[in-house]
Parts: structure tokens; sequence; C-alpha cells
């Protein structure tokens, strides 16, 4: 259990997705001019995430990896397809993405027409692909570490869109050089926060 | 048909994404897997090569199929041709510069989401012949590496005083060795690379006026 927390907490704030991986940064930039549509993006992200991070740790564990293919036949002992995961990854991913729009426009509606494009949008988003890589990467002992790492990941994203577009919408009012306008200035308020973030790594877990 | 190779429109399509269509500081495409590989600058090169050999080789293989294609199933198809070609660079990273693969980590695997490459086959590749495509790739990719090489050279430079490795402050300069210059380790932190990216679109937009955005 509290190993979970700490996978939580780490992945929200000490190794948050926008800040220190800059992953997802194209929706980032182009969704956060308010902070409605940006809410709205980021529980699709959260959602999203925290369903194709475990669909893929089960791809790895039980299809890719070395070995994994043992509860076929022993004799695939030494089959490696971890070189296909890139590809599978991302099939899950589209296909998943794709499942969840079904599913959300049958049972839930509202939500569906809250969410609107972005639901879509999602599997060419980076975030959702960098979160299964790291989760390779990381190789996790269960399936449940697995889970709370995709929706921690996703939490912390949450957090970043809603934070810059809160600063974009203020922004909006204030004398900005012209040729920093928009897009430029953007970039440095992310700088700054993902400096202020920083402040996180000094936390120990 | 008809059009010499390298017509004037053809070149356009080169030159173009260098300066006043920069896929980064102008279309907002591919910052994602852009940012975080430019601590130094020989990660940055080498990403730099592989998307420009990932986007012009998708550009033309769409561009040959877009006729071909369904329109409901093309994102899936543009996926696939790309995270093939993607497997094929990381493979290759992988057998001929290890070290450099390791580095870019999970960032290899990322060009496969990099809203570049799908950004170009959608806006370009799926509605013109595969020689113009190329080029576009080709310019586009070029556009995209030359802001992620002088992000890189500026924070190896003052991040850690080396240039693709090699030392360029002299020793003696170093505050321990009894002289007045400190290494800023801030450039070499995450954030630094979005101030870094964003100076550049200051200055670029000031030059190029017709840029600014209201």
């Amino acid at each position: 259990m509290e190993n979970l927390i700490n996978i939580f907490i780490k992945s929200i704030f000490i190794e948050n997705m926008v800040f220190a991986y800059f992953l997802g940064m194209c929706s980032y930039l182009a969704v956060s001019k308010t902070v409605k549509t940006a809410t709205g993006l980021g529980i699709a992200v959260i959602f999203v995430l925290g369903i194709t991070v475990p669909a893929d740790y089960l791809l790895e564990n039980y299809v890719l990896k070395e070995g994994a293919l043992t509860w076929l036949s022993p004799s695939f002992e030494k089959v490696d397809l971890s070189f296909l995961s890139f590809i599978l990854f991302i099939a899950v991913i589209a296909s998943m993405v794709q499942l969840v729009e079904m599913v959300v426009e049958k049972f839930a509606p509202v939500l569906y027409t809250q969410l609107g494009i972005f639901l879509p949008l999602i599997a060419v988003n980076c975030a959702i692909l960098g979160g299964s890589l790291f989760m390779q990467q990381k190789a996790f002992l269960n399936i449940g570490e697995a889970t709370v790492y995709g929706l921690g990941s996703g939490v912390g994203w949450f957090l970043a869109i809603i934070g810059i577009a809160a600063i974009r919408e203020k922004i909006k009012y204030s004398n900005v050089p012209a040729p920093l306008r928009g897009l430029g200035i953007t970039f440095i308020i992310t700088g700054l926060m993902g400096l202020a973030f920083m402040g996180f790594m000094g936390i120990k877990l | 048909m008809g059009d010499p190779l390298f017509s004037h429109k053809n070149l356009k399509l080169l030159t173009a994404p260098l300066d006043s269509s920069n896929p980064i500081t102008v279309q907002v495409l591919g910052i994602c897997s852009a940012l975080a590989v430019t601590a130094q600058l020989k990660p940055a090169l080498v990403m730099t090569l592989s998307v420009i050999a990932v986007m012009s080789l998708s550009n033309v293989i769409i561009s040959l199929l877009r006729n071909t294609i369904p329109d409901r199933i093309r994102i899936i198809v543009q996926l696939v041709v790309i995270a093939s070609l993607v497997i094929l660079v990381d493979q290759i990273l992988k057998a001929f510069v290890y070290d450099v693969s390791k580095q870019l980590s999970v960032f290899v695997g990322l060009i496969i989401t990099n809203c570049i490459i799908m950004g170009r086959l959608e806006a370009f590749a799926m509605g013109n012949r595969p020689w113009q495509s190329f080029l576009d790739g080709v310019g586009n990719a070029a556009g995209y590496g030359w802001i992620l090489i002088v992000v890189g050279f500026v924070r190896e430079l003052f991040g850690s005083g080396s240039i693709y490795g090699y030392k360029v402050i002299p020793e003696s300069w170093y505050s321990i060795n009894g002289g007045f210059y400190e290494n800023n380790g801030m450039m070499i932190l995450p954030p630094m690379a979005l101030i870094t990216v964003g100076i550049i679109i200051w200055i670029h937009r000031s030059r190029n006026r017709e840029l600014i955005e209201n």
C-alpha cells in the first residue's frame, strides 16, 4: 500500500509528465487557452492513461518480454518480441481510445459531449505512449503498480494543463512584448512552472 | 508532371519550414520529443537524423498509398507506417550507437506520436505526389532539427562547458582550479529547454514580424 502511494506521489510531482519529460506538449500548448477545455482534456487523459498503462502492462508481461510466452508452451522460453512493443503499444492505445469513446458515448453522453474532439485526439498524445514506454522501462512488479503509475501520470498532466490555462487566461490582460505574445510567453511560463516543480525533487520516497 | 525536380516551387517546400513555417516555432508541432533530448548536442543531432529519416520515408510511403487508403482508417494506417519505420530506426540506433540510444531512452519510441510527422502526413502527403512529399518531409524535419541543434548547442555549452562532448572552456578557468568560471548547472535541467526555445521564438518573431500573434 505504502509503495503504491509512493508511486502515485512520485508520478504526479517528481516525474511530472509535462515538466520533467515534456510529454504531451503539443496538446498542452494547443488546448490551454481556457480552463474549461483544459479540464476536459485533462480528465480524458487521466482516464485513458489509467486504462492503457495496465493494458500495455499485461501485453508486455504476457506477450512481449523475453520468456513471457511460457504460459503458452515452455518451448517459447527464448522468444523475445520486445522489438514489436512500439507498434503493439500504439495499436492498443488507438483501439482503447476508440473503445473508451464508444463506452463513454453509450453510458455517459453528457461527459461525451464535454470531451468532444479531445477523446479521439488523445491517441496521438505523446503522454499516453510515453506512459506505456516508461512503464516498460520501470518494470513494475504487478498490475496494481502499473495502474497507479498510469493514473498518477494522468493527474500530473491534468495539474499542469490546468495551471497553464489559468495563467494564460490572466496573461491576456498584461502587456507582453509583441514577439513573445502567445507561444513564446507560454513556453517561458511553462519553464518557470517547471523550475517550481523541481522543488519537489527534494522529496525522498 | 513536367516540373523540373528542383523547380522554384519545389525548393520552396524545402526552405519554407526552415523559417516562416517552422514546425516548432510557428506550427507548434513536435515539441514533445524535441525538448527532452537537447541537454547535449550529440543526442540532439542523432534525434534530428532519426526524425529526418522517419519523416521523409513515411511521407513518401503515405504519398504513394494516398489513393488507396480509405479515409476512415487513415490515422491507423499512418500510425502503422510510422511505427514500423521507428522500429527500424530504433534497431539501427541500438546496433550502431548504443550509448546514444540509451540516452534517448523512450524518446525514440515517441517519434511515433511526434505530432509533426502525423501533421505533415495529414496536411501534405495525403494530397501530393511522392517527390514533393519527400521534399516537404526533409524540409520540415530539418526545420525541426535546427531548433534542436541550436538548443542543444546552447545548453551543452553553458551547462557543461563542452560542445559535442569536447571541452571548450579551458580547465584553468574553472574556480576549482583557481579561475573565475563556473558551469551553469541550471541549463542541464529540463525547464531551461523550454525557456531557451521561448527565447528562440522571441528572436525569430522579432526578426520576422508577420508571425506575431495578437
